[in-house]
């Protein structure tokens, strides 16, 4: 069907060299724009979800989505430790962190701004539940003392979090004495202390907590321990596996981010279907005779059709190609984000995969086609008698 | 073999009868062809003269299926092209008619050779058997040397070489030359009748001319009057 040879197509766009810029920078900002925001997501979902580990259990009060809006007495925390899958350590203690949950306004470095870093109470035994974490400077705090490990991404980020370093709140003052690293997950967004001491401080119930992590047997344990606990009457909580958790938290964001993203970039893409369109139809218009001609030489119009279709959407593919590397540089790029789980912030980098650079492509090649679609058929319907007579 | 009178015999190449043509110009219908009648043989070369607007180059566009008559019929070879459809009619042209246009109408962005070549890519030739007859036909017209040149880098009679190169490369049936000297000097003008003139008695291609200039006509075998529409033969009758 590609008879019109292609390049013809390639001089020509040569030729009227800037129109076909104009185009391309619009299509190249358009599909930026569109790979930007769903690298966001993806970043942010895929911190959410490594967040959680597949033989992690998480236990909250029954109705909770989250563990802010969860409440767990003690004793029934002790039920779920003894629950049937729970692992258990050398002496025979069961693998539980028995955990609290806070926000806490600190000062960000580089706006000198305050926002909720998330403080999370654990009990000792937490580095060997959540066991993909590991302190990587200074120590693990002390049971009782008001010493702080902190996340890898927020000690750099926020004032005074660095090893060492004080901050006070609550009448105390607390010390760093240890940065985990939990593999650029959202659990590095947060800082770690003794959970009965931070109960303590913030004045709250020594016997209740928000949520229990256990560590199972195996990732096929889980449906026995849950089976255990739900059909327990002195209970009423919700088990779900850790990394169902973080996924979970993560789909409110991930789809408003995705939304807006596809609304903005569908706007912006109309506006640069517009600028292709002008712009083959400006080349169609300056190529009349020559249509007219090729026409004559016995050119059917549906060759006509390929070649301006093909010429519009390699215009719109220089331009996807171009806005791809344009947001390469993007790729890695630290953020962070307002977390409505936790109500503090999450650090995520954006994360550009070849499969959303293919959807960039496609995209640009979508608004190619529409772009090139008017004015390629109003080629092959001009007049050649016509459009030869009028030269 | 050329006659105007519709009394054509079987051996015409083109039978043209009872052809009318008009355009509609908002409300106005303009008539340009009237009853034309017309049978031409193979290897005929004829020229059309006549005033401005009294109807030679849409006669010619219409026998070279680039038009539709408003009645009447066309009859090529055998087949009546005035029946096609347009993706047939594509097809036709690409295999029976060659084009030379008073303007070249050389595509500015191709080389003469990618020029020469366009209408082969619409046969099933390999690039072998294309380039043989792109070299062929531009030698025919003497410029095997100026291949690779863009038609910006040739003279306009250099250039109307290429577009007869084009038009012959697919040994078409035959030739619609649309004052084909109308925009050269008279230099070139000549070099471009001779060529013409050549491929007529040398190659036997029936060629179909419309000209204003007297100089030109005398060169075809006929010559054809058309007036207001209607077609006349010249002084001296058709041969």
């Amino acid at each position: 069907m590609i008879r019109i040879p292609f390049i013809y197509n390639l001089r020509s766009m040569t030729v009227r060299w800037s129109s076909t810029l104009v185009a391309v920078l619009g299509i190249a900002g358009v599909v930026a724009v569109f790979l930007a925001t769903l690298s966001m997501a993806r970043g942010f979902r895929e911190t959410m979800k490594s967040s959680g580990a597949e033989d992690n259990a998480l236990v909250l009060r029954g109705g909770a989505t989250s563990e802010i809006m969860s409440f767990l007495p003690l004793e029934h925390a002790r039920i779920v430790g003894d629950a049937a899958g729970v692992a258990h350590d050398v002496d025979g203690n069961p693998l539980m962190s028995i955990e609290v949950v806070m926000g806490l306004p600190l000062t960000r470095r580089d706006t000198g701004q305050k926002n909720n870093v998330l403080m999370r109470g654990v009990s000792q035994q937490a580095l060997a539940v959540h066991d993909t974490i590991k302190v990587i400077q200074g120590r693990f705090f002390k049971p009782g003392l008001a010493e702080l490990v902190v996340g890898k991404s927020i000690s750099t980020a926020y004032k005074d979090l660095h090893l060492g370093g004080t901050i006070s709140f609550s009448g105390q003052t607390w010390t760093v004495v240890g940065i985990f690293d939990a593999g650029g997950t959202s659990a590095e967004s947060a800082i770690w202390c003794d959970a009965n001491l931070l109960n303590q401080a913030f004045k709250r119930r020594l016997d209740v907590f928000q949520s229990v992590t256990v560590k199972l047997g195996s990732p096929e344990a889980f449906s026995r321990f849950k089976d255990t606990l739900t059909s327990d009457p002195r209970l009423y909580v919700k088990v779900e596996r850790e990394s169902t958790y973080y996924e979970n938290q993560s789909k409110g964001l991930t789809t408003l981010i995705k939304a807006l993203g596809f609304l903005v970039a569908f706007v912006m893409g109309i506006g640069a279907v517009f600028a292709a369109l002008n712009t083959m139809y400006a080349s169609v218009s300056a190529r009349a005779s020559e249509i007219a001609t090729l026409r004559a030489l016995g050119f059917s119009g549906r060759n006509v059709i390929m070649s301006f279709l093909l010429e519009s959407m390699s215009i719109a593919l220089l331009g996807g190609i171009l806005g791809s590397f344009i947001i390469l540089p993007l790729n890695g790029f630290a953020a962070s984000t307002f977390s409505m789980s936790t109500f503090s912030q999450v650090a995520f980098a954006f994360m550009i995969t070849p499969d959303l650079m293919v959807q960039g492509l496609v995209f640009a090649l979508v608004m190619g086609f529409f772009g090139g679609l008017f004015p390629a058929v109003h080629a092959a319907r001009q007049s050649i008698a016509g459009t030869l007579r009028g030269m | 073999m050329v006659k105007i009178d519709g009394s054509g015999n079987d051996d015409s190449l083109i039978t043209i009868s009872s052809l009318d043509k008009q355009y509609q110009r908002g409300t106005e219908t303009i008539t340009v062809l009237t009853g034309l009648n017309l049978d031409i043989g193979k290897g005929e070369f004829v020229a059309f003269m006549g005033p401005s607007g009294s109807g030679k180059t849409t006669l010619l566009n219409l026998i070279g299926g680039l038009d539709k008559p408003t009645s009447g019929n066309i009859i090529v070879d055998g087949k009546e092209i005035t029946a096609m459809s347009g993706k047939d009619l594509a097809a036709w042209r690409a295999r029976q008619v060659g084009f030379v246009f008073q303007m070249f109408n050389l595509i500015p962005v191709l080389t003469a050779f990618q020029n020469v070549e366009l209408p082969l890519l619409l046969t099933g030739l390999s690039k072998k058997q294309r380039r043989a007859q792109v070299e062929t036909a531009m030698a025919l017209v003497g410029l095997g040397d100026r291949m690779m040149h863009y038609p910006r880098q040739l003279s306009g009679g250099q250039e109307q070489r290429v577009a007869i190169a084009r038009a012959i490369v697919t040994d078409p049936t035959f030739l619609l030359c649309d004052e084909p000297t109308g925009d050269l000097d008279r230099d070139s003008g000549n070099e471009i009748l001779e060529i013409v003139e050549r491929l007529s008695s040398e190659h036997n291609k029936t060629v179909l001319m419309v000209t204003h200039d007297p100089e030109a006509a005398q060169r075809a075998r006929a010559v054809l009057h058309l007036d207001k529409g209607i077609l006349q033969e010249a002084a001296g009758g058709v041969s």
